[in-house]
């Protein structure tokens, strides 16, 4: 194939180059904007980008076929694959809404039979297809899972049987039904490969003999996080076996332990010479901690995301933590936690603040203002927030991006909808105001608390490199929209929830959503006939409607907007209305 | 045997869809139930010192939106929150997040994660995968977020819930557990067990032998909580704001005042240890 169409392209008169230079020039192109940019000079460049491209990333599932993927990219290798709304996270997308990967998988097994890794977010994916995947695909290597559904651990045990090359089998927060621990048995005694084994979200038990053969043959191992059910006296089995991990997941930390298995464990992670990713800790009390501190010198990301420690746990271990660059915390360690990330981590660079008890308004802890200005004070090169509190001010918003001006991502959740600034009671908006005019890097902001048009102005007219806004609980007419719309030139992800945005917001951006990935908008001021109008004025553009009613109603209360060069879902359940 | 399970099954799926807000006023309503007018009398005031907590903020942010009279009347909306209509005035009008599908914006995994169980045995897989098919049907026959909270509602209403607060030192999650789910100490002990990782309230068994004991006794086990043989003692804090030894009156009673839950380190229940010991002596006459 590759060299009749080499004999054809030498025909070519104009030609300046031989194809195989452009090709393997193209293949050195590591950016996808850059491949995508290639492409577009001359048919010759596309071409030699069309043979050269190993992996492709597809941002939305329902954006293009798996038909078209494969006569454009012959060659692929490696298949990234993004499915439902990101509102599905959250239930806001209804069950058997789509995004099943089966359909991609026989395309590809007829055109791709040497792929090689997949990694998919919020697709369904079925045992089925799991067991198709392992025994379609005899070079498969990697697969990765995050925030899909449909499968159990019978898919898995599929993969471990039958994928003999495999190198990568990373599993975070699925929606997986945890039959048994058994399926780590299933890798041959044969298997050595494994360089990535990541199960650290399944709940069961698991065959820990097993587990610690698969550990020991697999001499490659650099990143293991394992599940809450493992000891930390199993822990420190396997630690033994593994010293140049570079990434570890915990299981639960809090076993009693004698003197000597605390000796034994702490010697363990005195070992582990390589660590820079450290995560787990479920159910951890600070009295163990101690045993982590001397494998914390390299240490650049730590996910304490679903450990609750206190402040001073956290401030302890952080002393020992000098070069760390990304943090994830829940917000047991309160301000006084958030003072000693700000004290000990000057490289910081990326924050992340989850609540432990989201739901429960009467809880008084958590992190406020005072914890968030305390670690911009401290780490100067942050650029990236994730931050659920209870209360804010504008004047602490503001400080924080004073003290870091470089934010890409600042993203505030405000717990309770609607909330004002709790000093002065007014609204939020000049809190995002300075987020966007002093952050002029700004690729993605989500904004909560009580908003008006006010900040969609600010938005509009300052966020000029923002790709992605998520909002919820905010603005005042359709005025807001429309600024953010006619406003931010590389928008290509707007969510929108619970804002009283209508018709004429939604049609105000015709001219602006072929140039987006997608448009969400739920429980908002849309009507069927204002939807039906953009779709009869965009027909490139599919325009569904989720209709969850079993009553007759005017009002779009779901919409989902998204271009689509592979024209309306083939696939649609009753619910999805393609308009 | 079948009957325990039952109620584990009961108590997973009632706080799977735990309500803090509910659980405040359906805590009213219990006590209300359990006696006469006075008691009627203070689950209103109760009501009312809730609603309170909220009003300035939202009140605030009406105001400034110029929108109070929608405010004035959404109040007794929420005061009432016991018809359908009630219920979807209270979501537009309040958005409280514990009413409003979908926020704050945390994936499902990981609010299910902070409230999950470890479970350390099959006998409990067994219940926990009950417990998934149940939610699987019960999500299934949801038309919309709207009507999932009002069926939600209305089936704690019917069940007349009773959720306190639980919090075990050393631990700074707290959880919330649901009473009318239990008709004895022996299985509420058992779901606090659960709830907080066996591990932390056994006094000698490592992880693998603690399997193997659970796995043996099964449902039968009987709770250290309860026995003294663990280094935690349960205690509650009743109506009066007394705090108590869990088990020393009869369930009924305990029922109808329990306010909150704590599981204590038996070395700071100084101020208990006099009726610490009196449980141990009498627990050790039957034997």
């Amino acid at each position: 194939m590759m060299e009749c169409r080499r004999k054809k392209e030498n025909q070519n008169p104009n030609s300046t180059f031989p194809d195989e230079v452009l090709e393997r020039i193209s293949g050195m192109l590591k950016s996808r904007k850059d491949k995508s940019t290639v492409s577009l000079v001359c048919k010759e460049w596309y071409n030699a980008e069309r043979w050269s491209r190993r992996s492709v990333f597809i941002g939305n599932c329902y954006s293009v076929s798996p038909e078209i993927l494969t006569r454009r990219f012959p060659n692929i290798r490696s298949v990234t694959l993004k499915g439902k709304p990101r509102f599905s996270d959250f239930n806001l997308v209804p069950a058997n809404w789509g995004a099943d990967i089966h359909s991609w998988l026989v395309v590809f097994a007829g055109k791709y039979p040497w792929l090689e890794e997949l990694r998919l977010k919020r697709m369904t994916v079925t045992d089925e297809s799991l067991e198709f995947l392992a025994l379609q695909f005899p070079n498969f290597k990697a697969l990765s899972l995050l925030s899909c559904d449909g499968f159990s651990t019978d898919g898995l045990a599929s993969i471990a049987t039958n994928c003999k090359n495999l190198t990568e089998l990373d599993i975070q927060e699925n929606g997986i039904e945890d039959k048994s621990g058994n399926w780590l048995g299933c890798f041959p005694d044969s298997f050595t490969s494994l360089e990535v084994l990541n199960f650290a979200n399944l709940h069961n038990d698991v065959n820990f003999d097993a587990l610690e053969k698969l550990v020991c043959r697999c001499k490659s191992l650099k990143t293991l996080k394992v599940n809450k059910s493992v000891t930390l006296e199993q822990l420190q089995r396997l630690l033994v076996h593994v010293p140049q991990l570079g990434e570890l997941g915990t299981g639960s930390f809090s076993q009693e332990l004698t003197a000597q298995q605390c000796s034994d464990l702490e010697s363990a992670f005195k070992n582990c010479r390589n660590l820079h990713t450290l995560s787990g800790l479920w159910v951890a009390t600070a009295q163990y901690l101690p045993v982590l501190y001397s494998a914390c010198t390299n240490l650049t990301f730590l996910n304490f995301s679903y450990a609750p420690l206190d402040s001073d746990g956290l401030a302890k271990l952080l002393v020992h933590c000098p070069k760390l660059q990304r943090i994830w915390v829940v917000d047991t360690v309160e301000d006084k936690g958030l003072e000693a990330v700000g004290s000990h981590c000057p490289l910081l660079e990326e924050l992340r603040v989850f609540p432990a008890d989201p739901f429960d308004e009467g809880i008084v802890h958590g992190v406020t203002e005072s914890g968030f200005i305390a670690v911009s004070q401290g780490c100067p090169r942050l650029h990236y927030v994730l931050y659920f509190c209870r209360q804010m001010t504008n004047a602490a918003v503001a400080t924080v991006v004073q003290n870091c001006p470089d934010f890409t991502h600042f993203r505030l959740c405000i717990m309770h909808p609607g909330q004002p600034d709790y000093l002065t009671q007014e609204s939020m908006d000049e809190a995002f105001g300075a987020v966007v005019k002093t952050c002029t890097k700004l690729q993605r902001l989500a904004v909560s608390g009580y908003l008006t048009d006010l900040t969609f102005e600010y938005i509009g007219k300052y966020a000029k490199n923002l790709e992605t806004l998520s909002v919820a609980f905010a603005g005042s007419s359709d005025w807001g929209m429309r600024c953010v719309l006619d406003g931010c030139p590389k928008l290509r992800k707007l969510e929108v929830r619970d804002c009283p945005f209508g018709n004429g917001a939604l049609l105000s951006g015709l001219g602006k959503y072929e140039s987006m990935r997608s448009l969400w908008m739920s429980d908002c001021n849309l009507t069927m006939n204002g939807v039906r109008l953009l779709a009869k004025e965009m027909p490139r553009l599919n325009v569904e409607v989720i209709k969850e009613e079993t009553y007759e109603t005017h009002q779009a209360k779901k919409v989902y907007v998204y271009r689509s060069v592979a024209g309306p879902r083939r696939d649609a359940p009753p619910f999805v209305l393609t308009l | 045997m079948s009957t325990v399970s039952k109620d584990d099954n009961l108590a997973l799926s009632s706080e799977d869809s735990s309500c803090p807000e509910e659980s405040e006023l359906e805590l009213g309503l219990g006590l209300s139930l359990s006696s006469g007018s006075s008691s009627k009398s203070h689950h209103h005031h109760h009501a009312r010192i809730y609603t309170a907590k909220d009003f300035p903020s939202s009140a605030a942010a009406a105001a400034a939106a110029a929108s109070s009279p929608s405010s004035s009347s959404s109040s007794p909306n929420n005061i009432t929150a016991g018809t359908k209509r009630a219920a979807a005035d209270s979501l537009v009008a309040n958005n409280r997040p514990s009413q409003v599908v979908g926020w704050p914006p945390l994936r499902t995994y990981r609010v299910n994660s902070f409230n999950s169980h470890a479970k350390s045995t099959e006998v409990f897989n067994s219940v926990a995968e009950k417990s998934k098919t149940d939610n699987t049907v019960a999500r299934k026959t949801n038309d919309n977020g709207n009507d999932n909270n009002i069926n939600a509602k209305e089936k704690r209403h019917l069940r007349s819930s009773l959720f306190v607060k639980v919090n075990m030192d050393g631990i700074p999650i707290g959880r919330k557990v649901d009473l009318s789910a239990h008709s004895s100490y022996e299985t509420l002990a058992q779901t606090l067990e659960d709830m907080f990782n066996e591990s932390t309230t056994v006094t000698t068994c490592k992880g693998s032998n603690g399997e193997d004991y659970g796995f043996i006794i099964g449902g039968e086990r009987h709770s250290k909580l309860l026995d003294g043989s663990s280094k935690f003692v349960l205690t509650y804090e009743d109506k009066e704001g007394d705090w108590m030894l869990v088990g020393d009156v009869p369930w009924g009673m305990f029922f109808s005042s329990v306010r909150r839950l704590r599981i204590m380190r038996t070395s700071e229940a100084n101020g208990l240890a006099p009726r610490l010991e009196e449980n141990i002596k009498k627990r050790c006459k039957p034997i």
